[in-house]
Parts: structure tokens; C-alpha cells; sequence
């Protein structure tokens, strides 16, 4: 297995140097433009030179091979001599990926949208989870009960409507509907300002997450245990789980030991391509309750055409695409034991 | 969905594999109701438009933001458009993008997952292809894809044509991945099973394995996948049209139609209402005729 | 004494400005502003749109702006400099600016005239990339005369010179916070970009880009009581109807900007009694724009060019006029706009000097009058209802950005374009590709690949010489000029671009009134633009703000200084 990662890795960054220059072709093809959003006010000349001074007149390939080593040279220099206060080969005119619309470096902004979006996106990512793996496992056992029959109706319910509307619905009965000053009472808002320095601000923080959470979690959870519920019923009705109740264990260690654990494959599939998910972003959530985070920054360099930005997020995106299907194939061989790669 | 004819097509005295499974399909409660409900809202959907005469594009600006009323059941919009015949007009649409375009999704994601679980020598290549795929944005993929190909098509099928045949490629294109890796994970635990060790050791060749033992036994993750693919569809089918790239503005669909009228909830909550209820509900009724299959087509169900 | 001068200093201040609350510097509080489009740098040379300037018009300020009548305000001078009180030369080459004396940069340093020179020279540089160039279109030369006088010198005679350093666009920036980002290296300057030293009310303690941005009261602005707000939250993010919402239903926040969101909503929304709408006029006009040339894809390259030939159909007058006729456009401005729109039939309705009377006619609908002229002029209904004449038939394509309003617009109008047999294709483009003018993409507004687009478009600050000048021949978009030009309608008229000369060269007020009146009539007759609605700028505060002026001619928050909350 060891073997078979170092490997895997190895011809990993061949694949995603293909996979950065794929996805600065598809930007630069794309039709939008950075001075798209400008006043009408602004003359078409005007407009020429600001292209022309984000750099926009040289080739593809000039403005491809500077990004690359904006990214992957001056970027991790900079990392180390942030860390060490060191000052490595010129490090006062290093080039920095530098994002247009804001004219600062992207790691910047990447990093100062971690915070809101790990809160709001993972802990989304976690309660999904948490809450489908047991319904999931619950439904499949008890199938056609009224409990799998409710799970059933949430799920598919939570899952086809969009998030777009479940997130207003939030807002109209939580923030406008209940008054200000009541406990039920939450703000529509997120304020990416506020920092958790004692208990009454801890709680501000959970009050503000707590909407945004809900609606996501939801979202990931109708997903994750329909996967579960699928996968277990499977399972229930192989000969090892009738030969493990013969030999006399309890149903307990047979369901949660041998056929949870033989189940989980599909389900770590799900997962290890819900976490990249998780820096992405959530667009829509983000965006109706002001979150701002990774999504949002995606979204508006995506609008505003801001390639150094959509290009360096995407492809940060991509490594951990990358890395948790890694993941995910190492953790088969964990689960089951027989898969082999070598 | 296809059972209907594969079971009236069958003779009763030549019962075969098809009719077993047309038999325990019956006997599944809710995938009947499902199913049931399915083909209802697709036959409203198809012949409801030639009964309810109300063109969803005709602007009665005297009735606009109306309640439901016997003139128009569901009430209208803020133009005074009938909300009715928009669902009933939007329904075709969502539903043939939905059931396409998860159709598209769903035999590229298995035909990948198969492959690169079964043949070892494909599975590098074409799982980095996958990670590829979903480490694209989708947005700028879409907006190259559109002003690529949408003045093509468009003269080459008429601009509704041309637009549904970009959709459903489009969304296909860009959600068979999860299909795929959920195939490949099954299919690699599956290999290494005594049955498919056995079946191999006696010569069967591999067309044969995939179609007799690994397909069958992969049933329920493409089923779930394809629940899910629907709902899917439908939604970013919305969501391109309130891009600007999906169908034109005067061409309703549901998910459109819950999406514009999001805002008016507390105005006429019957406008958000029916869309998401029409969404909801085909998505559940697929989720049924699903779990019903995939304990039609289980053998060791079907004994029971 | 002392005690009670102060006493009654602060009483007849309060009794002047009319304001209730106490007239001390940061007693009331915290002030929560959202622009549902967050801002991304606080450098308006270098900005992505109004929402950047706004934002940044709270520090930095320009020597002159407008007040919410369009009227000309000195800011950090003492008059507005004119030909009469000497500051503008006879010949009209040069005009001479005379700073207050005493206002200080928020770090404590002196406000001069160097500073002022050094913003132009920022903005003029050929590398820069500066977004507000063309303010400082024709200007030779920027000097300090002393600490406190600056002249500017034209390379012709400048009728009306107030372009570079008025308005909010051009706000002037601290000559020792930006020195090194001259040029080349202006995107570079990080951190000046994102919190640059002003003169303005407040300072910028945290700027998160895209996001959010936080203020505190700056303590070295020039008026001792204000501002009124201790401290200040900039949120961006969201949709208009959330950042409608945040104010008139939850009362999260006090104002709300640029709430273009169906009238009946914000109606409703407003009911809860937590905040007010409001809204002002500016220049704004929602216009359907003609294509006159042939927008035929077989042309190839030729393909809505002069080369490519005229229009089949839409070259006819009648056919034109008619569709103008067909427009209720009443309706559209209160089905799409509500309070902030009106109708119009002018492309230039404001100023109320520069506005034409002439094309009224226009608003009212006449469904009957439209068909009988196509009628009369040969274009017959077919079997399937559409006209046509020598078979070409009356089928229009239709685009224009992706909105709801928009898209509501072009609902209405091609049911009543069906009315009069048009048959009408609609096409919504994202507005980042439309408006983007990117030379690979099909779909912008200056390719006009269609028959007819609508947008809107305004001019900034009140002078309308330059936007009249958008539709002369030498606009015209091209393969040539890399379709970089605003004359979208390829309107090309001798005589126009006489009036367009001339108007350069016409200092008086009146006259220059008369020729902008004269230009758009022109325009309006020859049919080359259909205006539909004088658009306003829409906005909403709570109820507990009090000294919001809406204005259209300047920043939304011009006045930000005097904003008080009511107890």
C-alpha cells in the first residue's frame, strides 16, 4: 500500500500541472471580461488600457509559464519567509499571484476567507454526516418502518429543493417574522468581523452560524443517507451477515462491526468528494446569508472575470480533488482488506 | 419506467427473468405508487397544456399577483401570467432535461466506473480524467461551452432545440463523476468476492462478468445516483436559466419558476409553493420506482 | 463662561442644522451600510465599479462635488472657480482652484496642493491602467501655484472644465501614502489600495476584500462635531432583495443600496415600518437600441457593419416608429421600476435644462395607430400573424443582459410587438459576457448580434457633452476599431456630427443647452434608440437614521458626514 501512494503521488504532479494548464485555457477562453462590471461611464479606451495594464495584451502561454511560477516559486517563498522573518532571493520585487479586481495577493485573501468558511461550510460538512451515517444505517435496518418512510420524505425533500429557497425560507421565519428581541430570533447576516473571545460572543458566533449550517447540512445529509441506506441494505442480505448470526453475535456488533464496516465504501466515495466541496465553498448558502466565504471569492472572480484569482482557487481546488480520491482509494483497502492495487 | 412494456411485451406462459422481476416490482407498494404518481404527472404535464387553454406567456397585467381563484388555480405572477399553465408548460421541460440529462450523467458515470474498477490497466487514466472533470469551474466551462456552441445549434435546430440538446449535454457532461467513483469504489470490493473469483476461474469472459455480476450487484449506487441525478438536473437546469444560459426567459421550467418567485413568498406563498411541491414529489416517486427496482432486479429479494 | 459659550455654541449649531441628536463627534454609535455588491479595493482609479468608489467616497473626496439637485458644491475649496470670479480663464484654457486652508489628512499631515497635482499625475500615467483616465481628457499640465492654489492648463479651450477633481470619481489621494505606486507598480500598493489616507469623515481600520470593511471616525476631519457615527461597517454580499430585507424587514442595517428589485416586494417590505425607500433621478435611461445595420450571421465579418448593409427591415421609419408606438411604456417603468422610474421619450431627459419636450408623443400606447401604419405601408399579416413585406418578415431578436426586471421588459413588449405582427425572439446574456466586450465572445453589446438590445446607460456628473458625443459617426463599433465604440445603433448622420463639433466649442450655458436638446431630437426622430424609462438609483435607510439625501449625481454617501441616528 505504501508502495502504491508513493506512486500515486509521484504522478500526481504531472496530472495537476495538466490539470492548471487545462483550466487557464478554459479562463482565458471564457467571454467575460475584468472591465465587465465597470460604469457605463468608462470609454471603450479607457477600458482597452486597463486591460492592457493587467497584462492581458501578452500571449497565453508568456501569461501561463508567470503564473506558474508566481504559484508555485514565488508563493512558497513567501510562505517560508513569512515563517522564518528571512528575506530569500529578492524578496522585496517577488511577484506575487496577484488577484485584479482587488490588486492583492490571492493567498492573502484565500487565507482571510478560511475562518468563515471552515466554520460554516465544514461544520455544515460534519453535521451532515454525524446525522446521516445513523440514519442511514437506522432506515436500511429498519427498512420500510416509518422511521426509514420519514427519512425517506426529509431526504429527498431536502435534497431537491434548492438552497436558494430553503435559505429565504429561513430568513423570512427566523429573522422577519420572529421579533428582534426574541430568543428564536437570528440574524440574516453573517458578520465575517466578529471574533469569539468569551462565552457571549461564542454564542453570537453558533447564533450566527446556526441558519447557514442548517441548510447545508441538511443538503449534505439527504445525500450522504441515501448513499448509507443503499449501500447497508446491500449487505444486510449477504450469507456472511446470516453466518455471523448463526455463529450467535449480538446484532449489535453484526450491524455496526461487519456490515457498517462493509458498507462504508460508497459512502467514503461520497465523502472524499463532498470535503474539496468544503473549500469550495457553498455558493448559493454563502450568498443568502452574506457569509462571504471561499464560494462567494470564487463567484465574484468568476463574474468579474479576475483570472489570477479563479485560476489559483480552482486549482487549489483541484490538489485536494486529487488528494482525497487518494485518500479514498488508501481507505478501501482499509475497509476491505481484499482490494489490492499492486 | 420501462417496465410497463417490457411486461405487457412478455407472453404468461414463457416466464422468464423479466417477468419475475415485473412480479416482485407489483408487489412493492411504494415503487407502484411512485410509479403511478410518475406517469400521471407526466401525461398532466404532455396533455395538460392542450386542455388548459391559458398561454403561460400571456401578460394580463389587470390580474397580476393574483390568489388561487377558479380562472387561475395557482394564481399568477407579477405580470399576470397563470402560474398554472406555467407549471403544466415548465414541467415538460424539467422533466425531459431531468430524466435526459441523468440518463446522460448516468451511463457515462457507470460505463467509467466499470471500466476503471474492472480493468486495471484503464483505471489510472481514466480516474485521472475524472479528477480532471471535477476540478473543473463549471461556470467559465459553461460560458465557453454556450458561446461555443449556442449560435450553432441554435441555427441548426431552432433556438429551443438547440438550447435543450447544450443543456442536457452540459449538465451530463459535467455530473457523471460522482457516478463513476461510486461504481469503481463497489466494483473494486466486488471483484475480489469469492462469486467473481469463481465465475473467473471457470473462463467467463469479461463482457459476460461485468453484465451477469458486477452490474447487477451494483444496482443500488447507480439507483440512489439516479434519484439524485434528477433532482439535480432540474436545478441547474434553473440555475443556468437565471445565468443567462439556459433556456430564454419566456420558456418557464419549474426550476425557474420556484427560483423567480422565491422572493414573492410572503406575497403569494401558492407561487413557490407548487413548483417546489412538483419538484419535490417527482423526485420522490423516482426515489420509490428506484428502490422498488433495485429490489426487483436482487435475486436473493426476489426469493423472499 | 467658558462652560456656557460652549452651551450655546452647541445649541445654535443644533438649531441651524435642524438636527435632533447632540452635535458631537461619535455619539451616536455604530452605523451598518450594505452594498449587496461587496467592495473590492478602495482605490477608485483602480476600482471595478461604483460600488469601489462609493466606498471609498466615506475617506477620500473630491475638491468640488454634487449635491442631491445636481447643483455644483465647493468641498475642500472655498468657491467654485468661475470666468466671472477670475478662476477660469478668459480664453477658457485654465482653471485655478483655491484650497481651505487648514484640512488635514486623516494621519494628521497637511492637505496642499501637491497633493492635488500628484493625483492628476497618478491617473495620467500612461501605465497606470487609471479606470477615471478620460476625466482628464485634454489636460496639458497640473501645478501647484503656492501650498494652496492649484491651476490646471487645457491644450484647447475647455468649455466646460470641471471634469478632473469634481464628482466622485475623482476624489484626491495623498500625494506621501502613494508615491511609490506610480504607473506600473499601482496595483502593487497593497496596503494604500486598501486603506488610503482621506480627508473624509471616516478612516478605514480593517478592509477585507470583498467582504467587508470596517470605519472609525477620523480625527482629524476638518469639522470638530462630526461625523456623528463613532464607527461604521461597510457589509458586502448577497442580493438586492437580501440587502432590502436587512433594512426594511429585520433591521439589521441602516441603508441599503441600489434596490432594483420588483416594486411590489419592496412595497410589501417597507409595510414592516422599519425603514423608507428612497429615490432620485440622475441620467439613467433603459433604452432599446436599434441595430442598423444587417445583423445576418451569413455575412460572416461583415455581420452588423456599415460594409455589411443596411437593416432588412428596421431601416424602415415606419417600421420603427411603430414599435416605439406599440410601448406602453407606462407600464413597463411601473410594472419593472415602481417609484424609480418614470417614462420617457427622451435619451438625454436630465438636467431638466437639457431636457426635450419635443418627443412626447411618444408615451402614450397606440396599438391600433401601429397597425395601421405598417398597414399603409405595405407590410401585410401573414398566415401565421407575423407581417411581411417582399418576403421579408417582421421577426425580431431581441437581447439584452440578465436582470428580472430585463427580463420582465421583454416579456411585456413582445406581447404587445405580437400585437402589432413582430414576432419577437428573446435572448438574456450573463452581464459579465454583454457588457464584458470581450473580442471572442459573440454575444456583447457592442457586436449587437441581434436586431435590438436594451440597457441602460447614464453620464456622470451633469455635463452631457461627451454622452451626446457617443453617437457620431467615429463611434461606430467595428472589426476595424476592435468594436471598441458606443454608437451600438451604428447611427451615422453628418449633421449630427456638426452639432457634436460645435457643442465643443460653445461655452454658454443656454447655447450649449439648445444644441444637446437639438442633438437628441435628432436622434429621437431618426428612430435610432427607442428610451423607455428615466431609470432612478433606489435605495432604503431605517427609520432610526435621519440626514440620508439620496443623489444621483455623487456618491450615495456624499453627505455620510451628517447622517445622525434618531433616538
Amino acid at each position: 500500500m505504501l508502495n502504491y501512494t508513493i506512486r500515486r503521488l509521484m504522478f500526481t504532479i504531472p496530472v495537476l500541472l495538466f490539470i492548471s494548464f487545462i483550466i487557464f485555457l478554459l479562463l482565458d477562453l471564457a467571454p467575460n471580461d475584468p472591465t465587465g462590471n465597470l460604469p457605463m461611464t468608462i470609454p471603450p479606451e479607457v477600458r482597452e488600457k486597463i486591460r492592457e495594464s493587467l497584462g492581458l495584451g501578452q500571449p497565453i502561454h508568456v501569461r501561463y509559464f508567470k503564473w506558474c511560477v508566481q504559484f508555485f516559486v514565488n508563493e512558497p517563498l513567501n510562505i517560508i519567509d513569512q515563517m522564518f522573518g528571512t528575506c530569500t532571493w529578492g524578496c522585496e520585487d517577488r511577484l506575487r499571484v496577484q488577484s485584479w479586481a482587488t490588486r492583492s495577493p490571492v493567498v492573502d485573501l484565500i487565507v482571510e476567507r478560511m475562518p468563515q468558511t471552515l466554520w460554516v461550510v465544514g461544520m455544515s460538512y460534519v453535521v451532515g454526516i454525524l446525522i446521516a451515517i445513523p440514519i442511514g444505517v437506522i432506515s436500511a435496518y429498519r427498512q420500510y418502518s416509518w422511521f426509514d418512510q420519514a427519512g425517506t420524505f426529509v431526504s429527498m425533500v431536502g435534497f431537491s429543493v434548492p438552497t436558494f429557497f430553503t435559505g429565504v425560507l429561513m430568513i423570512v421565519i427566523f429573522s422577519v417574522m420572529i421579533p428582534t428581541d426574541s430568543w428564536f430570533w437570528f440574524p440574516s447576516i453573517y458578520d465575517t468581523t466578529h471574533k469569539v473571545t468569551d462565552l457571549a460572543s461564542f454564542g453570537f458566533q453558533i447564533r450566527q452560524m446556526a441558519m447557514p449550517v442548517f441548510v447545508l447540512a441538511l443538503y449534505n445529509a439527504a445525500q450522504i443517507s441515501r448513499f448509507m441506506r443503499a449501500s447497508m441494505l446491500d449487505n444486510l442480505n449477504q450469507d456472511y451477515v446470516r453466518t455471523a448470526r448463526a455463529k450467535g453475535m449480538r446484532e449489535r456488533v453484526v450491524l455496526l462491526v461487519h456490515v457498517l464496516r462493509n458498507s462504508l465504501i460508497p459512502v467514503v466515495t461520497v465523502i472524499a468528494l463532498g470535503v474539496p466541496q468544503v473549500f469550495g465553498g457553498a455558493i448559493i448558502t454563502e450568498q443568502v446569508f452574506k457569509v462571504n466565504g471561499l464560494g462567494q471569492l470564487l463567484i465574484i472572480g468568476i463574474q468579474g472575470a479576475d483570472i489570477p484569482l479563479v485560476q489559483t482557487l480552482t486549482f487549489i481546488f483541484a490538489v485536494l480533488i486529487v488528494l482525497f480520491n487518494l485518500i479514498a482509494d488508501i481507505l478501501y483497502g482499509i475497509l476491505d482488506p481484499r482490494i489490492r492495487y499492486d | 419506467m420501462t417496465d410497463a412494456t417490457t411486461a405487457a411485451s412478455v407472453p404468461e406462459k414463457h416466464r422468464n427473468q423479466w417477468a419475475d422481476v415485473w412480479d416482485q416490482f407489483k408487489t412493492h407498494r411504494g415503487a407502484v405508487m411512485g410509479a403511478i404518481f410518475f406517469v400521471a404527472v407526466c401525461c398532466l404535464v404532455i396533455f395538460g397544456p392542450m386542455l388548459w387553454h391559458l398561454d403561460p406567456n400571456f401578460i394580463d397585467i389587470r390580474s397580476k399577483n393574483q390568489g388561487p381563484s377558479f380562472a387561475h388555480p395557482m394564481g399568477t405572477d407579477q405580470l399576470g401570467r397563470d402560474t398554472f399553465a406555467s407549471v403544466l408548460q415548465g414541467g415538460r421541460v424539467s422533466l425531459l432535461v431531468g430524466v435526459t440529462a441523468m440518463l446522460l450523467a448516468l451511463v457515462l458515470g457507470t460505463l467509467v466506473g466499470v471500466l476503471a474498477g474492472y480493468f486495471k490497466r484503464l483505471d489510472g487514466f481514466l480516474m485521472r480524467i475524472t479528477d480532471l472533470f471535477l476540478a473543473l469551474p463549471l461556470l467559465p466551462l459553461l460560458l465557453v461551452i454556450i458561446m461555443l456552441f449556442r449560435d450553432t445549434l441554435r441555427a441548426a435546430f431552432g433556438p429551443e432545440t438547440g438550447i435543450f440538446l447544450l443543456i442536457v449535454f452540459v449538465i451530463g457532461i459535467t455530473s457523471w463523476m460522482q457516478t463513476a467513483r461510486i461504481v469503481r469504489g463497489d466494483v473494486l470490493a466486488l471483484k475480489e468476492q469469492e462469486f467473481v473469483l469463481a465465475a473467473r476461474s471457470i473462463g467467463t469472459p469479461s463482457r459476460r462478468m461485468i453484465g451477469r455480476h458486477i452490474l447487477p450487484n451494483v444496482l443500488s449506487p447507480i439507483m440512489v445516483s439516479a434519484t439524485l441525478g434528477i433532482a439535480n438536473a432540474i436545478i441547474t437546469e434553473s440555475a443556468l436559466s437565471f445565468l443567462g444560459l439556459g433556456f430564454p426567459s419566456d420558456f418557464p421550467t419549474w426550476g425557474r419558476l420556484l427560483y423567480d418567485s422565491t422572493n414573492f413568498m410572503t406575497l403569494n406563498p401558492e407561487r413557490v409553493i407548487w413548483p417546489g411541491l412538483a419538484i419535490s414529489l417527482t423526485v420522490l416517486s423516482v426515489n420509490y420506482i428506484g428502490d422498488g427496482l433495485r429490489d426487483a432486479l436482487d435475486p436473493r429479494i426476489r426469493g423472499r | 463662561m467658558k462652560l456656557k459659550t460652549a452651551l450655546l455654541g452647541a445649541a445654535t449649531a443644533v438649531a441651524l442644522s435642524g438636527v435632533t441628536a447632540q452635535a458631537e463627534r461619535g455619539a451616536d454609535g455604530h452605523l451598518n451600510i450594505i452594498y449587496w455588491q461587496a467592495a473590492s479595493i478602495l482605490n477608485p482609479f483602480l476600482s471595478g465599479g461604483t460600488k469601489d468608489t462609493e466606498a471609498s467616497s466615506m475617506v477620500i473626496e473630491p475638491l468640488a462635488r454634487y449635491d442631491e439637485q445636481g447643483n455644483m458644491l465647493p468641498w475642500l475649496v472655498d468657491e467654485i472657480p468661475t470666468v466671472a470670479n477670475g478662476g477660469i480663464s478668459e480664453d477658457l484654457t485654465t482653471i485655478t482652484w483655491k484650497l481651505t486652508p487648514g484640512i488635514k489628512w486623516s494621519d494628521g499631515s497637511d492637505f496642499t496642493a501637491a497633493d492635488v497635482v500628484f493625483t492628476g499625475e497618478y491617473c495620467m500615467h500612461p501605465e497606470g491602467g487609471c479606470q477615471q483616465e478620460s476625466k482628464f481628457a485634454g489636460v496639458k499640465n497640473v501645478e501647484a501655484l503656492d501650498d494652496l492654489t492649484v491651476k490646471i492648463t487645457f491644450d484647447g479651450p475647455k468649455p466646460f472644465p470641471y471634469a478632473p477633481f469634481v464628482g466622485v470619481e475623482s476624489p484626491i489621494i495623498q500625494a506621501a501614502q502613494f508615491a511609490n505606486c506610480l504607473g506600473a507598480d499601482a496595483p502593487n500598493c497593497t496596503e494604500a489600495n486598501f486603506g488610503p489616507h482621506g480627508t473624509g469623515p471616516f478612516r478605514v481600520t480593517e478592509f477585507k476584500a470583498n467582504d467587508v470593511i470596517s470605519y472609525e471616525a477620523n480625527p482629524h476631519y476638518r469639522d470638530p462635531a462630526k461625523p456623528a457615527f463613532a464607527t461604521a461597517t461597510f457589509k458586502g454580499g448577497g442580493d438586492a432583495a437580501a440587502a432590502a430585507r436587512s433594512v426594511l424587514e429585520t433591521g439589521e442595517f441602516d441603508y441599503a443600496w441600489n434596490l432594483q428589485i420588483d416594486p411590489t416586494i419592496l412595497t410589501q417590505m417597507a409595510g414592516a415600518g422599519k425603514g423608507t425607500v428612497v429615490s432620485s433621478f440622475g441620467t439613467s435611461v433603459e433604452r432599446l437600441m436599434v441595430n442598423l445595420s444587417n445583423p445576418d450571421a451569413a455575412l460572416g465579418d461583415k455581420r452588423s457593419t456599415l460594409e455589411g448593409g443596411p437593416h432588412p427591415f428596421l431601416t424602415d421609419p415606419i417600421v420603427r416608429t411603430a414599435l416605439s408606438k406599440a410601448i406602453d411604456r407606462a407600464l413597463v417603468s411601473e410594472v419593472g421600476y415602481g417609484a424609480a422610474g418614470k417614462p420617457t421619450c427622451n435619451v438625454l431627459p436630465a438636467p431638466a435644462i437639457y431636457a426635450s419636450t419635443a418627443n412626447d408623443a411618444c408615451l402614450g400606447q397606440d396599438i391600433a395607430g401601429a397597425n395601421a401604419m405598417l398597414e399603409g405601408a405595405g407590410w401585410v399579416k401573414g398566415a401565421d400573424g407575423i407581417r411581411a413585406k417582399d418576403g421579408v418578415r417582421l421577426s425580431i431578436l431581441y437581447q439584452t443582459s440578465t436582470n428580472a426586471v430585463r427580463q420582465d421588459t421583454q416579456a411585456l413588449l413582445k406581447q404587445w410587438w405580437s400585437e402589432i405582427g413582430v414576432e419577437t425572439e428573446l435572448k438574456n446574456v450573463d452581464a459579465g459576457v454583454f457588457f464584458g466586450g470581450d473580442q471572442s465572445s459573440p454575444d456583447t453589446y457592442q457586436k449587437l448580434f441581434a436586431d435590438i438590445e436594451m440597457y441602460t446607460n447614464n453620464f456622470a456628473g451633469t455635463d452631457p457633452e461627451a454622452y451626446m458625443g457617443n453617437w457620431v459617426c467615429d463611434e461606430i463599433p467595428m472589426p476595424s476599431n476592435n468594436w471598441l465604440g458606443s454608437n451600438m445603433p451604428r447611427y451615422c448622420d453628418p449633421a449630427y456630427d456638426a452639432l457634436a463639433a460645435k457643442m465643443g466649442q460653445t461655452s454658454a450655458l443656454e447655447e450649449r443647452a439648445e444644441l444637446a436638446k437639438a442633438m437628441n431630437d435628432m436622434l429621437m426622430q431618426a428612430g435610432a434608440m427607442i428610451p423607455l424609462v428615466h431609470r432612478g438609483d433606489v435605495s432604503a435607510h431605517s427609520n432610526t437614521l435621519n440626514g440620508v439625501k439620496m443623489n444621483s449625481w455623487d456618491s450615495e454617501l456624499w453627505n455620510v458626514a451628517d447622517w445622525t441616528r434618531a433616538d
